[in-house]
């Protein structure tokens, strides 16, 4: 049924994504695919890597981290953005494409009021690829 | 890692970090106020908007003591200051000039193997939108046109007598000292004040990885200081400068344009209007940083190009073409020969020129040199020293040249050849308004209702692209140097400095508050001169 799950992760709030880190994982197991995830940072120093290379491998620790855990297969994607901030959407929607992801597992947070004038990315990913997206609340 | 992975330009290659235990964001806070979230630094982001209110509700307050203190301040500065700003600005063409023959022109801001971000063609379009933009469609014709006949630079005689009759043998040097003297305020000066601030933030973000803010570049000098107090008030002094600089700009600007917009289509001149303007470029500057630096800066950036490009090439075929192109000639050669003496700040007799205009030029440039600087060091990752400063100096100097060239050239054209019938003489010769020289060119000239429409499309968007390049800049410094900050931090400021822009415009004080402005080119005139130390010191220290 599904052949690839995408998982986007924003490593700077890492302890908050449990509860889509689990389910992603659990499903996985389920359905017996890999699980990809994806990082969107910026060319410039950040938090996590004075550039996008120290990033990557955060992230690809991440990634193995998540793999030996759950006992899942697991790969990596970071990919660079100008502006994060406003093209996050936009680059999961493509790197969806890229993967052959058929299966969209996120963190998101409890719509409130902004939701209606500015989409969450959970919200704008669902209605720009034909894969399924499961959007995970904060437990 | 999968075979999958598009991501990055990986390994970066080799680079000279900066081993610092501080970690981008640490004094971040990161809270929800209301249904949004925000993620700002501390303190420099609540400092930066409240010492800007105060400013704003004191110089409204006591609006005729601040333009008093502002209208002293301003030409005190520049005239007590002038050999300070003009040795400065000398500096920074020799020392940016020098770097392009030194081996250190060969590193790479992002490290060896990092690749350009931008296109050339994106990349200039934005860095020459945000750099100059606005002041090329007001100075264009009335700068050449002054100098010519009234300014009088080196002592160059005026082609015209006192009762404005033409001393032909005066109008040969007039005229080329007119451009010249132009060219010097809007080629290399301007040009390399902007390239040494934004080439420090990009060495010391991309190659040093230190948070893409103007403190970082201070780190060789104030070491680990550098995150503390000193830091913030450099960040803070940074955010001011550059809010002010384009609150003061948007709010004279949109006077500017309703004039234009008066003498084209005869709508009524009132602050009923202005505020609408300046409503309407926030809101497109609005749209723009919501799109992204993709999305919207540099798609509205490549837009202005193209329509100023297509303005320039109308006027320089339909205009007097041999003689543009003469002038172009004769600009470039009076400016190269002129150059020395014009940039000696020592015995000159022609201070209405140097203190009027080159000082006051030159603290301006500086003064915007924190945004345009560090919008200039956000889209070059990936450049080479050398290759970064022939673009960000050589390049938009020779189009400058070539922008004052046409303009100013077809405009002399005017006003030499028909002196009683040129519109251009009788708004900046007979009298001065400088909001209409360049309608008043463009009148000279077929199909002006159309080229005046261009015009003041042109003046608007030049607006839109330098508030939404300055409002990501000022986010991204308020952000402690983070460039994900949520959205509706940099909405924040694109609408706080249309909403100071409209404060001010009905509560009076604009010019003292650009006055003030200008003021901060003194303490920041400073700062690019050690920025340079700085520089050479970050650029030995990567490897080769």
């Amino acid at each position: 049924m599904y052949k690839r799950i995408m998982v986007p992760v924003d490593l700077v709030h890492a302890d908050k994504l449990a509860p889509a880190l689990d389910t992603a994982a659990n499903l996985a197991k389920l359905y017996k695919i890999p699980v990809t995830y994806v990082g969107v940072t910026a060319s410039t120093p950040g938090p996590l890597g004075h550039n996008p290379g120290e990033y990557e491998e955060k992230l690809k620790h991440f990634s193995e981290d998540q793999g030996t855990s759950h006992g899942i297969e697991t790969d990596c994607i970071t990919v660079v953005s100008h502006d994060p901030a406003v093209d996050l959407d936009d680059k999961l929607i493509d790197t969806a494409h890229k993967t052959g992801s058929n299966l969209i597992v996120m963190a998101t947070h409890i719509p409130n009021v902004a939701d209606h004038f500015w989409p969450s990315n959970g919200g704008r990913l669902a209605t720009h690829t034909d894969a399924s997206v499961f959007l995970v609340r904060p437990s | 890692m999968s075979d999958t992975n598009t991501g990055v330009p990986a390994p970066e290659g080799e680079a000279g970090l900066i081993d610092t235990d501080y970690e981008i964001g640490q004094d971040n806070i990161e809270t929800q106020i209301g249904p949004f979230g925000l993620d700002i630094h501390n303190p420099v982001f609540a400092v930066s908007a409240g010492v800007i209110v105060l400013f704003v509700v004191a110089a409204l307050i006591f609006p005729q003591q601040a333009s008093d203190f502002f209208g002293w301040l301003r030409p005190a500065l520049t005239s007590s200051f002038d050999w300070l700003f003009l040795l400065a600005g000398n500096v920074f063409v020799i020392f940016t000039v020098a770097l392009i023959f030194t081996p250190y022109g060969s590193i790479r801001l992002g490290g060896k193997d990092a690749t350009p971000d931008y296109t050339y063609m994106g990349w200039f379009a934005m860095l020459f939108a945000a750099g100059m933009g606005i002041g090329l469609m007001f100075f264009g014709v009335l700068e050449p046109v002054y100098h010519m006949a009234i300014s009088q630079p080196l002592g160059t005689p005026s082609p015209f007598d006192a009762n404005g009759v033409i001393i032909p043998e005066n109008v040969e040097a007039a005229r080329q000292m007119g451009l010249a003297a132009t060219i010097y305020h809007w080629g290399l000066h301007p040009w390399a004040i902007y390239a040494v601030l934004a080439l420090a933030l990009a060495l010391f973000s991309y190659n040093k990885g230190l948070p893409l803010s103007v403190r970082s570049a201070f780190y060789p000098i104030l070491g680990e200081r550098v995150w503390g107090w000193w830091g913030h008030v450099i960040d803070i002094l940074a955010v001011f400068a550059t809010l002010f600089g384009l609150t003061t700009s948007l709010g004279i600007g949109a006077q500017q344009a309703n004039a234009g917009l008066e003498h084209v289509f005869g709508i009524p001149n009132n602050l009923t209007v202005q505020v609408i303007l300046i409503i309407g470029i926030t809101s497109i500057a609005l749209v723009s940083v919501v799109r992204g630096l993709d999305g919207g800066v540099k798609v509205l950036s490549e837009i202005n190009m193209a329509i100023a490009a297509l303005l320039l090439l109308f006027v320089f075929f339909v205009g007097p073409t041999a003689t543009i192109i003469s002038d172009f000639g004769k600009g470039l050669v009076g400016y190269i020969v002129d150059l020395p003496a014009l940039s000696n700040p020592f015995g000159r007799e022609d201070t209405d020129y140097m203190h009027g205009w080159t000082s006051f030029y030159w603290a301006w440039w500086i003064s915007w040199s924190p945004f345009v600087g560090m919008f200039i060091a956000r889209v070059s990752r990936g450049r080479t020293v050398r290759e970064f400063i022939i673009c960000v100096l050589l390049i938009p100097s020779l189009v400058c040249v070539m922008w004052m060239a046409v303009f100013g050239g077809a405009a002399i054209d005017q006003v030499l050849s028909d002196p009683t019938a040129s519109a251009v003489k009788a708004n900046v010769i007979d009298s001065y308004s400088p909001e209409l020289s360049l309608f008043a060119m463009l009148e000279g000239l077929p199909l002006s209702s159309i080229t005046s429409f261009i015009g003041v499309v042109l003046v608007i968007v030049f607006f839109v692209t330098s508030s939404d390049s300055g409002s990501l800049v000022i986010d991204t410094i308020t952000a402690g140097g983070k460039v994900d900050a949520p959205v509706p931090q940099r909405v924040f400021w694109a609408s706080f400095e249309g909403i100071v822009a409209i404060v001010l415009l009905l509560g009076g004080g604009l010019t003292a508050l650009q006055a003030m402005v200008i003021s901060t080119g003194l303490p920041f005139t400073l700062v690019l001169l050690a920025m340079c130390w700085a520089i050479w010191k970050g650029l030995r220290s990567e490897p080769r």
